[in-house]
């Protein structure tokens, strides 16, 4: 077996009105910077398993995603598998 | 036949629920804890309360909706036995995959505790047969993430099958931006499945089932529920 280490960036789905993101957004604007937009706030998520291969690590995370670490009905979600 | 509440760690809205069925209804009632891996065959409906299951980790009903009692309650609806989910346990049946879409922080992001106004869409349901289509009920809300959202198709199919049972609406009973607290599509606060035996709402019957709290407009879910059975 070996270790891998595991990275999630959850986001609200596109279509999705991502309240939390439009208020910072408002916010910003409002100070010193009206040059920015399309603010999307997620998630980040790290964690370690055991696998045979990054493959097989992937899977393990992604099945995790469906089940639990994501909604896929307003999220959607990126893994990164790096070594350890 | 009796009622089962079940307790979560953080339900904090389960005696209330408690209150009004057996005080308010004059049912039978008892709490089911979350470790428990059956349901006792009186059992007629079960009540997931609202509250703040897990403290919300990660999303709100995510953790809850794998406590082992869940898995009896999908066995139970499954069945045709009736769940209802208030609030909280609204959240758990989406993230549970009982009821469609998802609820998400409120529009205006801040938490809402206020009375609001619901019209009656259905009433041929187990859970509003007391009431008639265009009944106005005046319950309380307390949510930060009540916001229903799901895909343009499901909404469709909600619509369409008539399984939008309250809309959140002014006191006369319109509908506006101004009298949709949260954001909700189509104004939805509470919906049923497609068997008709699993119903969500946001608003808290439970809390307005009382007269000595100045309103018992709730009361009339659970009488629907107990007249069903």
């Amino acid at each position: 077996m070996l270790q891998f280490q595991a990275s999630v960036n959850i986001t609200l789905r596109k279509g999705i009105l991502d309240v939390q993101g439009k208020t910072v957004e408002h916010a910003l604007n409002a100070i010193d910077f009206p040059m920015i937009s399309n603010i999307r706030i997620g998630k980040h998520i790290e964690l370690s398993l055991e696998a045979e291969t990054s493959e097989q690590a992937y899977q393990i995370v992604d099945d995790a995603c469906r089940k639990l670490i994501a909604n896929p009905i307003i999220e959607d979600y990126v893994i990164n598998i790096t070594g350890k | 036949m009796k009622f089962g509440i079940v307790v979560f760690p953080g339900s904090n809205c389960d005696h209330d629920a408690y209150h009004a069925v057996s005080k308010n209804l004059g049912g039978n009632a008892e709490f089911l804890w979350h470790k428990d891996t059956t349901i006792p065959d009186d059992f007629g409906c079960i009540i997931l309360p609202g509250g703040f299951s897990y403290g919300d980790y990660l999303r709100c009903g995510a953790i809850a909706r794998f406590s082992p009692i869940m898995n009896e309650v999908i066995r139970f609806a499954g069945k045709g036995g009736r769940v209802l989910g208030i609030c909280n346990g609204f959240q758990i049946l989406t993230e549970a995959g009982l009821l469609e879409g998802s609820l998400y922080r409120n529009k205006g992001l801040n938490f809402i505790c206020s009375d609001v106004f619901l019209k009656t869409m259905n009433n041929s349901t187990t859970f509003t047969s007391e009431l008639n289509v265009g009944d106005i009920l005046r319950i309380p809300i307390a949510h930060g993430e009540g916001n229903f959202v799901a895909e343009d198709d499901t909404i469709r199919q909600l619509e369409d099958e008539n399984r939008i049972i309250f809309k959140y609406c002014s006191p006369t009973g319109a509908f506006s931006e101004e009298a949709n607290p949260n954001g909700s599509m189509n104004d939805i606060a509470g919906i049923i499945n497609k068997s008709g035996n699993v119903m969500g709402m946001m608003p808290h019957p439970e809390r307005y089932s009382d007269n000595i709290l100045g309103c018992n407009d709730g009361l009339s879910v659970f009488k629907s529920i107990l007249n069903n059975i």
